[in-house]
């Protein structure tokens, strides 16, 4: 295995470069070299199959293994199967595809043109957020720039494969992430998450076999037929022994560095870097020479790590050993000694009662409830009994499993019940401080004028 | 047949079946509470209610394997080995959850809502929520908002279950209604401009509906709001009269004053919808306007005026009347039931076997109106045409239309018996003048018309809310029902007077006149094993006379 010290990063390699967004930049380093080597030239299903046995899986939160679901499109599928790109980056916190998508737009591209390959797909959607509009000036000259050269509509690299890619902007709602949330959107409806199954692999866009992937897993495709899955595998760490659901967390990875560190960026590490290593190797330490108090190892919905648990690895399997959901984006925000941790829950729960898609009731009121709560507790009104209410919040909206149809539910109820866990002497603490008088009340508290959530 | 395990009983379904958890549990007996399902709506699974438990049977072993997360039973097909269990304390605290989530926003002012007593949220607070409000914070704005010219939105007391939305989108295919904003703050609304004026108002011939779909208090139904208490009302089913679809629908009345109708499920007809027609067409019922003194034209006053008849008179004086009349006519409503028109030609016959039968005007209005889901307004707006039809046909071959008999026959009849029953003036001087040879005209109807007032004979008769009997539909379909409200004081409604001039004691019985009508006349003929609340389908009888191979379920 690779370590820290001698890791070389491949996907932000080309960035820096002159002219790192254009074609003739990116060829000029290697670029599609990878793709010559797989059109025409294998099988669509030994690249699945390579792609499985590297071990990739998905960058965009859910660590789901890339060649797995691959293999969930029904076979001999008549088509059409689509394959739609997910670039709704829309976490807090997280912004490792906009570094690809600025920077290095043709290695996305090059990846998704290699994915569409394997899973027979001739029309791409490349789901973009409206809210980077660098990002969609350079993708869709990107785009251009690969039909001008023949990389992309009929029989690219003079063989008999045609692909499409259609750039598609959302207009802005972080359920659009989801995947049947942004297959929703992309075919002009309302961005309600569906119901499950059909997965889109069977029933995806259209009524069609759809497989949707990450930006990141996209570039991570690519350097796998660049350099190889040996490669590949000895980056990262294996799966654990005492874990037989952990399939290991293999290759580079792209860690958004962010808060009160002395140089927030992102950064390319190997999967199962620590927290501390990656604070104190690439983000220069804590700013203004403070402690650490905390950190979100991935994005606001995975929940919060203590400064005592940095040395929690960064891989898929790592921060669920510290109560986390999971490593998610691996946007890694750090927070020192004089953040309050009431701000930090207050924070999350509005962002997910604004982003709510209201579909399910549980989410839809409980994010809404926990957000009053919070927001009533931060105006000096709060009871210790509404912290027990708010862990009870956390329970029902996400974690009483099945209670709603994505994934959002589950990373809102997350920092509610992780940080309570973890914090919750400094919140009594709080509460008793700002509320000296009816800390321990019990009878209903009026009516805030001032709790209108936005 | 698959065999599906609910709360441990085991439920044998059909093989053909396609059922959901909800459908399944209600089979054996178990109720599992539910929002935004409705049979007749795709499923999106989205109000959590129905949270269930799910396992499967290997049928090998008999092992059950449950699954770890709980899973909306609307949206879980029930299969050969499906496990539910919709009693365990997860499932308990599921739905409590969800009641409690749904009641933070949702004011509890049941005592002011015109759902109150037929609301689910209310039920299910009961029965499945917590006894206690925990959320004190905000408890609600209320706010109220036009969405067309019959339905208003009480936008607090909608819980997002978007049955409605579903329904404009899906069954009457029009797409008014839509959902604004996003979570907690997510709204029904139709499309307005800039200046929040209706742009695109909720106005379709079905938008009543959305208000019977609504499973709260947030959908209101203008016509009814504020008018009674749900729990003062009578619910009496009946089969709607406004055009020859024949919608099952319950007529909802209090104190013999009909407040509403609403439709009836019958998958072969109407399934869950009616159109808003046939819902708000019972104003005449109660209109001021009707006719309720029996009275017959007086014999010496020379400014033919009228004089006050008893009903007990009625039989024998009319008997006497049309036998001196001579040749007699009858003409046939289309608004009467089968029963009574048998009946009321039984009785010409009687007096006279060679009685000219005719068929009333057929009202028609327009072209045949088609939504989306293949609901039909027809443009024939009588209920009983094809049962009335068969009944003339029987007693006299040809069926004589209005224009024929008054061009053709009308002027050789002594004695003419016309029924009417249409909610408005169907008939003109032409009709009188044409009729005016006539010794003994009876006219029975609910309103004055030029023909009610050259009468010899005013008979008030009675509207399809009072009336007892069947009718049949555009399609075949033979439905029966009961009367649902009295008729005024002074009216004797068709079917108790024709009993009555047929010489039968007590009273009116339709079932045992249909009995007889199916007996004599083959197209009723399926009608003898009894008609089921759904009604019986005559074309069965009708493809066997005719050799057809028969259809396995009879449908629309």
């Amino acid at each position: 295995m690779k370590t820290v010290a001698d890791f070389e990063p491949v996907l932000l390699a080309n960035i820096g470069k002159p002219d790192s967004w254009t074609r003739r930049g990116y060829e000029a380093y290697g670029g599609y070299e990878a793709v010559r080597k797989v059109i025409g030239k294998l099988a669509p299903k030994d690249v699945a199959e390579t792609v499985k046995s590297s071990g990739l899986r998905g960058r965009g939160g859910a660590g789901f293994p890339t060649g797995l679901k691959w293999t969930f499109l029904p076979p001999n599928h008549p088509g059409p199967i689509y394959f739609c790109l997910n670039a709704d980056e829309s976490e807090p916190g997280t912004f490792n595809n906009r570094v690809l998508m600025e920077l290095d737009p043709h290695q996305v591209l090059e990846g998704m043109m290699i994915s569409c390959y394997a899973t027979n797909c001739k029309t791409a959607y490349y789901y973009m957020r409206c809210e980077y509009p660098l990002a969609y000036k350079r993708t869709l000259a990107a785009i251009q720039e690969c039909y001008d050269a023949g990389y992309l509509g009929k029989n690219i690299f003079g063989t008999d494969y045609s692909l499409d890619i259609h750039l598609h902007r959302g207009a802005g709602a972080y359920i659009c992430g989801e995947e049947t949330g942004l297959i929703e959107s992309l075919e002009g409806k309302r961005a309600w998450p569906r119901i499950k199954p059909p997965f889109p692999a069977v029933e995806g866009a259209f009524r069609k076999p759809t497989v949707v992937n990450n930006v990141e897993t996209a570039a991570c495709v690519k350097q796998i037929f660049d350099r190889g899955v040996e490669w590949f595998k000895s980056i990262g760490v294996p799966p654990d022994p005492n874990n037989p659901r952990d399939a290991g967390s293999y290759g580079p990875k792209l860690y958004c560095l962010s808060g009160h560190i002395n140089k927030p960026g992102c950064y390319e590490a190997p999967l199962g870097i620590t927290v501390t290593e990656l604070i104190d190797r690439y983000g220069g330490g804590i700013w203004k020479g403070r402690k650490a108090k905390a950190c979100i190892p991935g994005g606001i919905s995975m929940g919060i790590l203590k400064a005592d648990e940095f040395h929690c690895p960064l891989d898929f399997n790592g921060p669920g050993k510290f109560g986390c959901l999971g490593l998610g984006t691996a946007a890694v925000v750090v927070m020192d000694e004089t953040v309050q941790m009431v701000d930090y829950l207050m924070n999350s729960a509005r962002f997910f009662s604004h982003e709510s898609c209201g579909q399910c009731t549980p989410c839809r009121e409980g994010t809404s409830w926990a957000t009053r709560l919070l927001t009533r507790i931060k105006a000096g009104k709060g009871r210790l009994k509404d912290l027990d209410l708010l862990a009870e919040i956390g329970d029902t909206i996400g974690i009483m499993p099945g209670t709603t149809i994505c994934g959002l539910a589950d990373g809102a109820a997350w920092p509610l019940k992780n940080t309570l866990k973890k914090y919750r002497g400094e919140l009594e603490e709080y509460i008793k401080k700002t509320n000296p008088d009816g800390w321990a009340e019990t009878k209903p508290v009026p009516a805030l004028k001032l709790l209108s959530i936005h | 047949m698959p065999v599906v395990i609910v709360d441990g009983k085991e439920i044998e379904i059909g093989a053909q079946e396609r059922l959901n958890g909800i459908q399944v549990a209600q089979r054996a007996g178990a109720e599992v509470p539910h929002y935004c399902w409705h049979p007749g709506l795709s499923v999106v699974a989205s109000c959590r209610m129905c949270l269930v438990e799910c396992g499967q049977k290997d049928a090998a072993t008999g092992k059950i394997a449950m699954q770890p997360r709980l899973v909306p039973a609307c949206q879980t097909p029930a299969k050969e080995g499906t496990v539910f269990v919709t009693n365990s304390q997860k499932v308990i605290d599921a739905r409590a959850m969800v009641e409690e989530d749904l009641l933070l926003r949702h004011p509890v002012d049941c005592p002011i809502c015109d759902k109150a007593g037929e609301c689910s949220l209310q039920d299910y607070h009961f029965e499945y929520g917590r006894d206690q409000r925990r959320a004190d914070i905000q408890p609600f704005s209320s706010r109220r908002r036009e969405l067309g010219d019959t339905v208003t939105l009480f936008v607090d007391r909608c819980v997002m279950c978007t049955r409605c939305v579903r329904f404009t989108r899906e069954i009457s295919g029009t797409n008014e209604l839509m959902v604004i904003n996003r979570g907690a703050h997510e709204e029904i609304d139709v499309f307005r401009n800039d200046a929040g004026e209706l742009q695109f108002p909720l106005d379709n011939k079905m938008s009543g509906n959305v208000c019977d779909l609504c499973p709260v208090g947030a959908l209101g139904d203008k016509d009814f709001l504020y008018k009674q208490r749900v729990w003062f009302m009578k619910s009496h089913d009946n089969v709607c009269a406004g055009c020859s679809t024949g919608c099952s629908i319950k007529v909802e009345e209090n104190q013999d004053h009909i407040y509403r109708l609403k439709p009836r499920e019958n998958p072969h007809v109407n399934q869950w919808w009616m159109c808003d027609d046939g819902r708000y067409g019972w104003k005449h019922v109660h209109d001021e306007g009707r006719q309720i003194d029996l009275r017959r034209k007086s014999t010496t006053a020379s400014n033919g005026s009228y004089t006050n008849l008893d009903w007990h008179a009625l039989p024998a004086e009319l008997e006497k009347s049309l036998t001196a009349a001579g040749k007699l006519g009858v003409v046939l409503s289309p608004h009467l039931t089968v029963e009574e028109a048998f009946l009321l030609v039984s009785y010409i016959r009687r007096l006279d076997p060679q009685a000219i039968v005719a068929m009333g005007p057929i009202p028609v209005e327009g072209t045949d109106e088609k939504f989306k889901n293949g609901f039909t307004i027809h443009a024939e707006k009588c209920p009983n045409r094809r049962g009335v039809d068969a009944v003339a046909a029987n007693f006299a071959g040809k069926v004589i239309d209005w224009n024929e008999f008054l061009t053709e026959h009308a002027s050789s009849l002594g004695g003419v018996w016309i029924s009417g029953g249409y909610k408005t003036n169907w008939n003109d001087a032409a009709a009188v003048e044409k009729l005016s040879g006539v010794k003994t005209l009876i006219v029975q109807d609910c309103f004055a018309s030029p023909l009610w007032d050259a009468a010899t004979y005013q008979v008030p008769g009675g509207t399809f809310a009072e009336r007892e009997g069947s009718y049949v539909n555009f399609n075949d379909r033979l439905q029966s029902f009961r009367w649902a409200i009295r008729a005024p004081a002074g009216v004797l409604v068709e079917g108790q007077l024709f009993w009555q001039l047929a010489g039968r004691s007590g009273l009116y019985q339709a079932k045992q006149v249909l009995a007889e009508a199916a007996r004599e006349i083959p197209f009723f003929a399926p009608a003898l094993s009894g008609v089921h609340e759904l009604g019986v389908d005559l074309k069965v009888n009708q493809l066997a006379a005719a050799g057809a191979p028969q259809p396995a379920v009879a449908t629309t």
